[in-house]
Parts: C-alpha cells; structure tokens; sequence
C-alpha cells in the first residue's frame, strides 16, 4: 500500500547548524533525510515507518572532496558521480571508484551518496567494503560537536550503529598510504546496473618476495553488517601464497562469515563465491 | 489522524518557466509534474529507481522523479520531456527515435530520450560503452534495446555533422 503523504514531514534547514539543532531539540524525532534513493523506496512502499525528517541534501557544509597529504575527506553527501569524478580516488582508491560505478544507474549515482549508503546500514552496500579496507574513519557531528570514530566496528549490529540520534554523518576521511597497494574488488550480482549483490569482495594488500606482508579483507552481503575479516587476513599475514595458505584462508572465512538465505542468494552459495572470490584474490597475486 | 504536514511553497521553473507549488513536501516530484502541473509525458513504470521511466533533469543533473521529493526542487531548474524539443523542431535524438523505431509502446520513451540527451550533453562523442553506461539505468519492455541504441549513435552522429557545417575547420 502506498504511504499516506500528509502524514509525512520533511523540513527544510538552512545550515547545518539548523539541522543539528532539530535533531537535538527532539532526540530520535526528527530523521536526516539526503539523496532519497533509499528512503523514497520505502516511501512509495508504504514501508517507511519513521515520518519527520530533515532535509540535508542542500547543505553545503556536508558537500566535497577535501584533499591533503594525509587525507582525502569526503562530505557525507558527495556522490557516485562526484567519487567516480575525482582523479586522487581514481588513483589511490580505485575501489571505492569501481564500486561506485556499479551502483545503480546514473541517475541513482547522481542522488545516492556514501553517508546515506553507511547509515542505511544494508549488509549489502557496496561501498562500505572498500570504506573497510581503506581504513575509514567517520566524522560525527551534533550540537555537542563533533568526534571521529574508526569505520571497521561502527556497524554493531542489523542495522545498529555507533552513532547518536542527535548526530549525524558529516564526512569520511580516507588515509592516504604512500605504500603502493594492490586492490581487488568483485560486486557479485544478477546484473551490472541496478542490481543488489548476493555478495561483495573487497581486499588490499601488498606482497613482498611473494610474501602477504599487508593485507585487508572486507566483505558484504555475508553477515548481518559489511565485515572485516580480520581472522582470515591474520591466517594470511606474513604467509607465501600457496594452495595450502589457500585453503587455510578458506576455511578460516567460513568460520567468519555467516551467510543467510534470502530472496537474492542461498547462505550455501554465498559461502562457496566468498570463498572462491577469496581464492581467485589470492591467486591473482602470484 | 490528524495530518502532521502542511504544504509548503515550492518555487522552481518548469521547463523553462517559473512555477509557484502549493504542496506536500514530500510529494514526489514524479507525482507534482503530472497532477500538478499536468506534464504526463514524465512516466511511472516501477516507482523505485529501477527503471528510468520517470527520468528528468534536474539542474541539469539527471534523476529519477520518483525518487525526489518535491521539496528538493525549491529553487531549482528542472526539464521534463516536454521542454525537450524547440516548439515543433524536435530534438536530434527524438528524430533518431522516429526514424529508427526506438519506441514501441512508448513508456520508456520518455526517460530514454532524457537520458540519450544528457548522454550527449556530457558525451558528444560517446562510446558504445558509453551508451550502455548511460542507458543503463533505464529499462525497456518492447524494443530489446537494440533501435534504441541505433538511434543514440544516429543522433550523435547527426549532432556532429550539424556541428561541423556551423563550425566547419
Ligand atoms: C535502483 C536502485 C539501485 C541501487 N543500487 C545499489 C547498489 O548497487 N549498491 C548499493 O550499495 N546501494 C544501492 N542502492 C541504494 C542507495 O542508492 C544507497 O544506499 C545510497 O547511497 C543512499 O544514499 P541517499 O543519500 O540516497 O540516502 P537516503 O535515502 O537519503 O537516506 C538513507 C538513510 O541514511 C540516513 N542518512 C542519510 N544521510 C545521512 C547522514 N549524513 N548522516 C546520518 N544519516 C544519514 C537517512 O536518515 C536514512 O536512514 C540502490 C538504490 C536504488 C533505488
Ligand atoms: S518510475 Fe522512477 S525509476 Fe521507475
Ligand atoms: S517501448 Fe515499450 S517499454 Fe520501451
């Protein structure tokens, strides 16, 4: 059934001070509401619950890409477009790029933006793998100020995140490691535009006389948050890759993951593509 | 219940014209363009971003209407289909539509041809990557894609060779 539109409130802000201010006037009441692709969807459902929001789409203090030696910081409304646009993160976080060009469609790129895709807190998002091995950190602000906390661990449950219901997502920064890195990134799905993956594969790492010195591994769709494995990437730290480090790696991320059956996959077929995607990763590096 | 919302004034242009809306806020814009303002060639198919048939430009950024809710059009610029063509001149990638049988039923149309338009706004010269890229939010029951895609390179091919006789070497 659609939803009932005079029931639902959408306020506009005139800065961000205004928005936080709402949002901490009347604690848990008041949503912030950006791009829309995922909350429009449940709207026209009739399956969006929460009815007052606040419109932050406009706010300058939450757009652009902010460049520094050690940094690149994202606001929380910068876009697919606006992350497949910028030439640092074609260069230094080429996943983050890729994952980005397969969200969606371009229109969807044009509106969806990274912090609405972090606080939807889906398993299934396909930017917060990368986020994990790039080692985000968030900024969280709210009329109190604001503090930064490390991405890997913010998702603490379904949907459940260390975040405040006065606060909200102001940006992402990225360290910039001077270290040439590799990156592999696979979106596992029924189709390239649009779909949502069955699973996503995010993983860095650098190899030193055909020895895994550094190694970062994330995945989505395969737990009830994106995860980072960290118990698989220990297996595989300071190890050669052969097929026993291989196997090795494979059946620790069974033990870490847990899959689960739904209308897009079957926990038995996400584990063996998580695996092998992990393998062909592996592999790839020799 | 009482009702929590009020409508608000929205002003933004329309195609070019400068338009004052008495509506919800979260009215979809999808919903405003026909009701409202009666501009139906903006089309429903999913209702959910998944099939562009409601695509528009927004400040020239293309977008789902299904997907804004209208208080994010207040102040802005927005081109619907029918602000596409010059009066009775139609627009290259109309004509490439007609010529190559690129709508049949003709409800992705719309949004295909909205789409197509941005495409070469951004890409004269696109790739057949670039089309696939471009087109790939927006999907169509009927045509197999095929004569679609046949009219986005006539149209730019068109657009080119128009370019050249107005500014020839
Ligand atoms: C057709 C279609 C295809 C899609 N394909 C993909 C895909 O392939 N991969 C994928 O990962 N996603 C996909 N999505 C989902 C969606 O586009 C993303 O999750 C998007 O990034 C959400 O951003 P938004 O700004 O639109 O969020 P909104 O819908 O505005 O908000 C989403 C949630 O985040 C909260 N929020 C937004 N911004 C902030 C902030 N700054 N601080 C705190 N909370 C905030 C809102 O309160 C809300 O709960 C798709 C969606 C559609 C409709
Ligand atoms: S109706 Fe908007 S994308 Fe399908
Ligand atoms: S012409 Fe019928 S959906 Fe495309």
């Amino acid at each position: 059934m659609r939803a009932y539109l005079p029931e639902y409130e959408l306020k506009p802000a005139a800065s961000l001070t205004e928005a936080l201010t709402l949002l901490s006037d009347e604690p848990g009441v008041w949503k912030p509401f950006a791009g829309g692709t995922d909350l429009m969807v449940l709207f026209e459902a009739g399956k969006l619950l929460h009815k007052k929001f606040v419109n932050i789409w406009n706010l300058p203090e939450l757009r652009g890409i902010e460049v520094t030696p050690e940094f690149v910081t994202l606001g929380a409304l910068t876009t697919y477009t606006d992350v497949q646009a910028n030439e640092v993160l074609q260069q230094e976080f080429p996943m983050l790029c890729q994952a980005a060009s397969e969200t969606g469609g371009l229109a969807i790129q044009n509106r969806g933006t990274l912090g609405g895709n972090i606080a939807n807190a889906s398993p299934a998002g396909d930017s917060p793998p990368a986020l994990l091995v790039y080692d985000a950190e968030l900024e969280l602000v709210s009329t109190q100020g604001s503090r930064f906390v490390p991405y890997n661990g913010f998702h603490t449950g379904y949907k459940q995140m260390r975040m405040r219901e006065d606060e909200l997502i102001k940006s992402i920064h990225l360290p910039r490691v001077s270290k040439p890195l590799l990156h592999y990134y696979r979106k596992v799905g029924t189709r390239k535009a649009q779909a949502i993956s069955k699973i996503c594969f995010a993983a860095v790492t650098q190899v030193d006389a055909s020895e895994i010195k550094e190694i970062r591994i994330a995945l989505g769709s395969v737990a009830p948050t994106v995860i980072r494995c960290s118990r698989t990437e220990d297996v595989l730290r300071n190890r050669k890759v052969n097929a026993e480090t291989i196997s090795a790696a494979r059946l620790e991320l069974a033990r870490e993951i847990s899959p689960i059956d739904d209308i897009r996959s079957t926990a038995r077929y996400r584990l063996r593509v998580a695996q092998n995607v992990l393998e062909d990763f592996l592999t790839s590096l020799n | 219940m009482a009702d929590a919302s009020r409508k608000v004034e929205i002003n933004c242009k329309v195609n070019g014209e400068a338009r004052t809306l008495q509506v919800y806020p979260m009215a979809r814009l999808l919903d405003v363009l026909r009701e409202e303002l009666r501009l139906t060639g903006t089309k429903e198919g999913c209702g959910e971003g998944e099939c562009g048939a409601c695509s528009v430009l927004i400040d020239n950024v293309l977008v789902n209407s299904c997907l804004v809710p209208v208080l994010q059009a207040e102040g802005a610029e927005i081109k619907t289909i029918e602000g596409i063509a010059s009066g009775e001149q139609l627009h290259a990638v109309q004509e490439a539509f007609i010529a190559c049988g690129g709508a049949q039923c003709g409800i992705c149309t719309p949004g295909m041809v909205i789409a197509a338009v941005n495409l070469l706004e951004r890409t004269p010269n696109p790739s057949e990557a670039d089309i696939r890229t471009g087109l790939a939010g927006n999907l169509c029951r009927c045509t197999g894609y095929m004569k679609i895609f046949e009219a986005v390179v006539r149209a730019c091919q068109k657009q080119n060779s128009e370019a050249r006789i107005q500014n020839p070497e």
